[in-house]
């Protein structure tokens, strides 16, 4: 073996014992019946009506959160983009800063601001106006992805934007385009890798998300994720949830192989 | 008679960071000429030409376009089309939809847009790459679609920002012959940047030598070359020896302590000058024969001639001749009146960078 080679060995192994050897007892597990024998079902159980709401629950939010993060980041990345002043890094920070805190605070601060009697109420009940009955609904669980995926949406796109050479703006202006026109044939089609980016890195996370559905949604909606975490850690029925993850993961190579196949320049591959 | 005057750039400054990059810039561009800004990096030709684009403002000052003050106008409503220093051609089209999108804009007929793509990608040389992705296309190849993209919107005036710079030499001069050419063929404007001196006094008709955001000298190639106001332009058109000299009185001028005839008159007696010859102008005879003596220090063959250097009185003349004398060689110096260049000194730093004023 090579110098080079023996260097790589360490993470040969980390990847052996934390990715292949896990993704290997999962299809092990979703493909046998609990006394050891070969079976479909744990497949098949996705078609269940309770595993089949999750998981549309699961996609209606998630891609509610991912349209969402991009209505609010695309302006804001351009806007950012466009600058060129100091002051940019700085509102970058602020949107990342969030990403160092602890995912489950971050959730649980939410929960304290949605909740009835919590921040938000309180200070509408201060300018005199009704309280929201936020908390523990749909509502709670879009607003809690959108807020902790968004940094996911913002920097690829804020990259993609970046990219886009000054001067084709400018050329396209010489050639006679107004504003709308710049905007919807050049900016827009330039910055479809980060757009690409940015559905993958909000939507794949979110489609699996079930810590947000617990705190937020107060276990009233059950989201595919939930099932999931439940078969192995309430039910201890590792079969059926390995069989459900497996169900998913299908769903998430297709949405991403999707997504490649319109993101040319394959940005997308590269931030995973 | 001269042709019309179609734009004027009107005593324009512009500042960037504090930075003063144009000063008081005057400049007139005539109707179908091919103007050529002249400098070095840096002393904002670039700058000049973006504004005239209108991508910049200027801090003070009025652009003058047909009459017309356009100074605020934005680029999108300017009659002019730019070529830009790296081609920004949008990555996301093909050659066709690249040349079509000022057109589309205009909303011409689909039937029109097409005989203007054949007519400009034939103009330019690339018959039959419309499908053709930009990205695909060798640097050359990228220019001439860049002009093709420009000259199909029928500008009256071609913006053309060191178009060349990034080709090789061959390509370079093929493409300064099709500019030329093109520019005839068009009978529009042409304003062109270049920090290529050679290439300026190739294409132009008129050449304005700039430095530090001040203009120069502004004139044909010939005046330019053969008569350049200051040293500075000297120095940047072509080799030149520049020598410390003092005009005894009108027709004699002392260089190197010996007394040459020339043909200036008017500069008073026992005065400071700045002496230009040309290296080619320097003309090489036997010991003893000539104005001075020297010896040769150094030789390097040029292809089309010998680039030598003499020293005499204590000065290293740059010489080129069809001749060449092998390093060591005592040889006498001697120059036509005609071809002594006499030149003021500039009385401060400041009036170095702004020149002789027209
Ligand atoms: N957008 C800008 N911001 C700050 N400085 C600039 C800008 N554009 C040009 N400059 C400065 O102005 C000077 C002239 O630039 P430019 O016109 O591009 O020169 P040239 O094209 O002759 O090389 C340079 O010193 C450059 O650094
Ligand atoms: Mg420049």
């Amino acid at each position: 073996m090579t110098k080079r080679k023996m260097l790589a060995g360490p993470y040969l192994v980390w990847a052996a014992g934390f990715i292949i050897l896990p993704l290997f007892m999962i299809l092990l597990y979703g493909f046998t019946s609990e006394d050891g024998g070969f079976t479909f079902s744990n497949i098949a159980a996705i078609a269940d009506p309770i595993h089949l709401s999750a998981l549309g629950q699961s996609i209606v939010i998630a891609a509610g959160s991912t349209v969402i993060s991009l209505l609010v980041s695309y302006p804001l990345a351009y806007i950012l983009s466009k600058r060129t002043s100091g002051k940019t890094s700085t509102v970058i920070m602020m949107f990342i800063l969030p990403m160092w805190i602890n995912f489950m605070l971050r959730v649980l601060a939410l929960q304290m601001i949605l909740a009835n009697t919590g921040i938000l109420n309180g200070i509408l009940g201060f300018f005199g106006l009704e309280p929201l009955h936020i908390l523990y609904s749909r509502k709670a669980i879009l607003i809690g992805m959108t807020y902790d995926y968004l940094p996911f949406m913002i920097l690829p796109l804020y990259n993609a934007m970046c990219k886009i050479d000054r001067d084709l703006v400018d050329a396209a202006a010489d050639l006679g385009a107004g504003r709308f026109i710049i905007f919807s044939k050049v900016i827009l089609p330039l910055s479809m890798p980060g757009v690409i980016s940015g559905i993958i890195m909000v939507f794949i996370p979110s489609i699996s998300e079930f810590a947000i559905a617990d705190i937020l949604g107060g276990s009233k909606i059950l989201l595919i994720g939930n099932v999931i975490e439940q078969e192995f850690n309430l039910t201890n029925n590792w079969n059926l949830g390995s069989g459900l993850s497996l169900v998913l993961m299908l769903f998430i190579f297709g949405s991403m192989a999707v997504m490649n196949k319109t993101d040319a320049d394959q940005e997308g591959q590269l931030l995973w | 008679m001269q042709a019309k005057e179609l734009i004027h750039l009107e005593n324009i400054s512009k500042s960037f960071d504090g930075e003063l990059v144009l000063d008081e810039l005057d400049l007139t561009i005539r109707e179908n000429e091919f103007l050529t800004l002249l400098g070095p990096s840096g002393c904002g030709k670039s700058t000049t030409l973006r504004i005239l684009g209108g991508f910049i403002l200027p801090d003070k000052g009025r652009v003058i376009f047909d009459g017309q003050d356009i100074t605020n106008t934005p680029p999108n409503k300017r009659n002019l089309n730019t070529v830009f220093q790296k081609y920004s051609l949008f990555p996301h089209m093909n050659v066709e939809d690249n040349i079509a999108f000022g057109l589309r804009i205009a909303g011409k007929s689909d039937a029109y847009i097409k005989d203007k793509i054949k007519y400009a990608l034939k103009l330019v040389n690339l018959d039959g790459f419309e499908k053709r992705s930009p990205l695909l296309l060798s640097g050359g190849q990228q220019q001439r679609i860049a002009i093709a993209r420009a000259i199909v919107n029928e500008p009256r005036v071609l913006l053309l920002d060191e178009p060349l710079g990034a080709l090789d030499l061959k390509l370079r001069q093929d493409m300064q012959y099709e500019l030329i050419r093109l520019k005839n063929e068009l009978g529009i404007t042409f304003v062109y940047v270049t920090h290529d001196q050679e290439e300026a006094l190739t294409m132009s008709d008129t050449v304005v030598v700039m430095n530090q955001g001040y203009i120069q000298q502004m004139g044909t190639p010939e005046d330019i070359y053969n008569e350049p106001e200051n040293a500075f332009v000297a120095d940047f058109i072509g080799d030149s020896n520049i020598i410390d000299g003092i005009m005894i009185r009108d027709r004699k001028v002392e260089i190197l302590g010996v007394t040459f005839d020339c043909v200036d008159t008017g500069f008073g007696e026992y005065k400071p000058v700045d002496v230009v010859i040309r290296p080619e102008d320097v003309v090489l005879l036997d010991p003893g024969k000539g104005s001075m003596d020297g010896v040769v220090s150094h030789i390097i063959f040029k292809g089309v001639h010998y680039e030598m250097e003499v020293t005499a009185g204590g000065f290293d003349w740059l010489v080129q001749s069809t001749v060449g004398h092998p390093v060591g060689t005592p040889v006498g110096i001697w120059v036509d009146p005609y071809n002594i260049q006499i030149m003021n000194k500039p009385e401060s730093d400041d009036e170095k960078a702004v020149g002789v004023e027209e």
